[in-house]
């Protein structure tokens, strides 16, 4: 059986979770074993046509790149959402929170209306296509990507946390940050990072996204007893998850 | 007909972001050579509006995967200056240590896996693991002890968690920087000389091209910085307080860009690791200096290819420096600190740090509740896209009646040299700043 044919393409984002590739060093030639890479252009002076598996790094934020996604969609059998701004939209949605003319006047000022300077309201991934995997976080978690893709190779589904930060914060027998007067997402935030914020002394702003399964009772608790309000919340949410489906707090 | 060539290479590989190189002759008659950058602009001008100041860090940091440090830097440097907050003699030598791993990782990054395959004839580094094991192995070891460097002070290889206005959200023992003193020591001090001897075997393979270039860089009296100081250039003796900085860069739009283009005295100027070394050469330390000496590289140096050079070099200095703050820590024994309370006031800010590949610019006004008003933000690729236009318009009638692979292999080689950034290159400014 040959090797399924995998490429990666990026959108608008910093390409920080394709660096987390590169940072595998050697363990890459372990995935090669596992698939063949056809077209990655931060790496490789290679380009190809069709794939097996697609990973999109990046948002959508402009017609002419929901085109270039939709494109990549049909040529490809599976696609995985690489990252925070592919799975979320993640910090580029903060820009949703305006007007677009609004938000290109203030960058542009009088040339603004150029039209290669064009900008759209920020979707992840699967607000214009069908997305099959997600490796989440702001950058990904490298153990986390090649579980993905190995799964993804071997046909089986990846086992992706549902539970909250809080749930691999305990474990790490870290002091709550609420306890430092912070107003920290672990609460709602879905884990896998193994809670890396917090066990450097910091606040986790909700880089992978809201998790499916967070314990809303215990976080009206301790937000209650640290006398934070629903506006403390509901603002630093929109850092990551502006505009998310299920943000509505 | 071999003189005349039509080049379009659409999103530059082995770079970071979108660029287009665009080369139409006809009869050796050169009608149209382009450099474009078409990257979807990402407005983080506009998105920190609104945003608290202790929120600056982690958008900005967000601007480029590369350089997330130093970004985090620039952004944390001009909130503090905005509101007043002092940084310790101990936290600022840590800063210093943890921009040198981001030093380190880039530059290791670019020579090693981005540039050196074009040297070698290869499209990637993956087949030189065949061909040439050994100095594979050696970058990838540098690369990964520059991420765990990283890990290390910053809490993760990219987009920092530990970066704060005031200091760092945690603290470092003694144990901790010795540990890591050795490992710089034993390990990274020989794998870069022995990189160095790669880069020097490589080093007539670079294309001998020359164009006189304005180099601006960030400058201090003390030493080769890539952190404190003011603006300088090799075309001037004028150092310019940093707040300053929109009088240097002059920004204008061009129409073959998303991304603004910058001049100061000529048509356009040049920033990144031979601009640092233009400027501050003499500064560099014996190992550094020692490295330049035996690579050929003089200041005074006008071949935009030999950036490659200067960041090997750079990273010596990177590692050099960082040894003698781990000694000046460890003599004085590091303490236990907490990040100051912050009094919230109205305020403006700027922050300036040398990225890899670049003088960065960051400014924000900040209204009384410390929520940011306005924020424009420079990044050194912007500065360096004119310059590689003007740059493709003196090498290519040079090279026009070569065979057009070759043609498009130096153009393509020229922009990876300058290590362009261009995804944290193409957000705009708020160019209303008075």
């Amino acid at each position: 059986m040959s090797k399924p044919r995998l490429a990666i393409f990026d959108f608008a984002c910093c390409e920080g979770c394709q660096l987390q590739i590169v940072n595998l060093e050697e363990e890459i030639l372990d995935l090669i074993s596992l698939v063949d890479p056809v077209e990655w252009r931060e790496a490789i002076s290679d380009q190809s046509d069709t794939y097996d598996i697609a990973i999109v790094e990046g948002s959508i934020t402009r017609p002419e790149d929901e085109e270039r996604v939709k494109k990549i969609r049909e040529r490809s059998k599976v696609l995985i959402a690489l990252g925070a701004c592919a799975a979320i939209g993640g910090v580029n949605k903060l820009k949703n929170n305006f007007d677009m003319d609004d938000v290109k006047k203030c960058v542009y000022g009088k040339d603004a209306d150029l039209p290669h300077l064009n900008t759209a309201m920020t979707k992840a991934v699967d607000e214009v296509v069908p997305v099959d995997f997600y490796v989440h976080g702001c950058p990904i978690d490298r153990d986390e990507f090649k579980h993905v893709v190995k799964s993804v190779a071997l046909g089986k589904k990846p086992n992706i946390p549902v539970y909250p930060v809080c749930v691999e914060c305990k474990l790490r027998e870290n002091v709550c940050r609420y306890e430092f007067n912070e107003l920290c997402l672990g609460p709602i935030t879905r884990a896998g990072c193994g809670a890396r914020c917090p066990s450097n002394g910091s606040w986790c702003f909700g880089c992978r996204g809201l998790a499916p399964d967070p314990n809303v009772d215990a976080a009206k608790e301790v937000m209650d007893k640290y006398k934070k309000t629903v506006d403390d919340l509901r603002d630093r949410i929109l850092l990551f998850n502006s505009k998310q489906e299920h943000a509505d707090v | 007909m071999s003189n005349t060539v039509d080049i379009n290479v659409h999103h530059v590989t082995r770079v970071e972001g979108h660029g287009n190189i665009v080369l139409r002759a006809r009869d050796g008659k050169i009608e149209k050579v382009e450099w474009q950058v078409p990257e979807a602009p990402r407005f983080f001008e506009a998105m920190v509006r609104g945003r608290p100041w202790s929120d600056i860090q982690t958008i900005v940091s967000r601007i480029c995967g590369i350089c997330s440090i130093t970004h985090s830097f620039a952004g944390t440097k001009a909130v503090e200056d905005a509101l007043g907050i002092e940084v310790s003699k101990q936290a600022d030598k840590l800063r210093h240590m943890t921009h040198y791993a981001e030093y380190m990782q880039s530059h290791i990054l670019h020579v090693g896996y981005l540039a050196v395959p074009d040297l070698l004839g290869a499209k990637s580094v993956v087949p030189l693991v065949a061909t040439h094991g050994d100095a594979v192995k050696t970058v990838i070891r540098l690369h990964r002890a520059a991420n765990e460097w990283s890990d290390w002070l910053a809490g993760r290889t990219t987009h920092p968690v530990t970066i704060k206005p005031g200091g760092f959200s945690r603290n470092f023992s003694d144990s901790e920087v010795r540990e890591w003193k050795a490992r710089l020591e034993k390990e990274v001090v020989p794998d870069l000389k022995a990189i160095a001897g790669v880069v020097l075997s490589l080093a007539d393979k670079l294309p001998a091209f020359e164009r006189p270039t304005e180099y601006m860089a960030l400058t201090h009296p003390d030493y080769y910085t890539y952190y404190h100081g003011k603006i300088t250039s090799t075309d001037t003796d004028e150092e310019v307080d940093i707040h300053e900085f929109e009088r240097v860069v002059n920004e204008y739009v061009s129409p073959q860009s998303t991304a603004k283009w910058t001049k100061w005295h000529r048509d356009s100027y040049a920033v990144g690791a031979l601009a640092r070394f233009n400027n501050n050469a003499d500064q560099l330390l014996p190992l550094a200096a020692e490295t330049a000496g035996k690579l050929g590289l003089k200041k005074g140096c006008g071949n935009p290819y030999m950036n490659n050079v200067a960041q090997v070099v750079e990273c010596v200095q990177a590692v050099e420096h960082a040894l003698q703050l781990m000694d000046e820590l460890l003599t004085a024994g590091l303490k236990e600190e907490t990040l100051p309370d912050v009094k919230v006031r109205a305020g403006e800010g700027v922050g300036c740090v040398e990225a890899p590949r670049g003088i960065l610019f960051h400014r924000y006004v900040f209204d009384k509740k410390g929520r940011c008003e306005r924020a424009n933000i420079c990044i050194p690729t912007n500065q360096n896209h004119a310059n590689i236009q003007k740059d493709f318009e003196a090498l290519v009638p040079g090279i026009i009646d070569r065979p057009q692979d070759e043609i498009r292999l130096m153009m393509e080689m020229l922009v990876r040299a300058y290590d362009p950034c261009i995804s944290c290159s193409t957000h705009y400014l708020d160019v209303e700043f008075v």
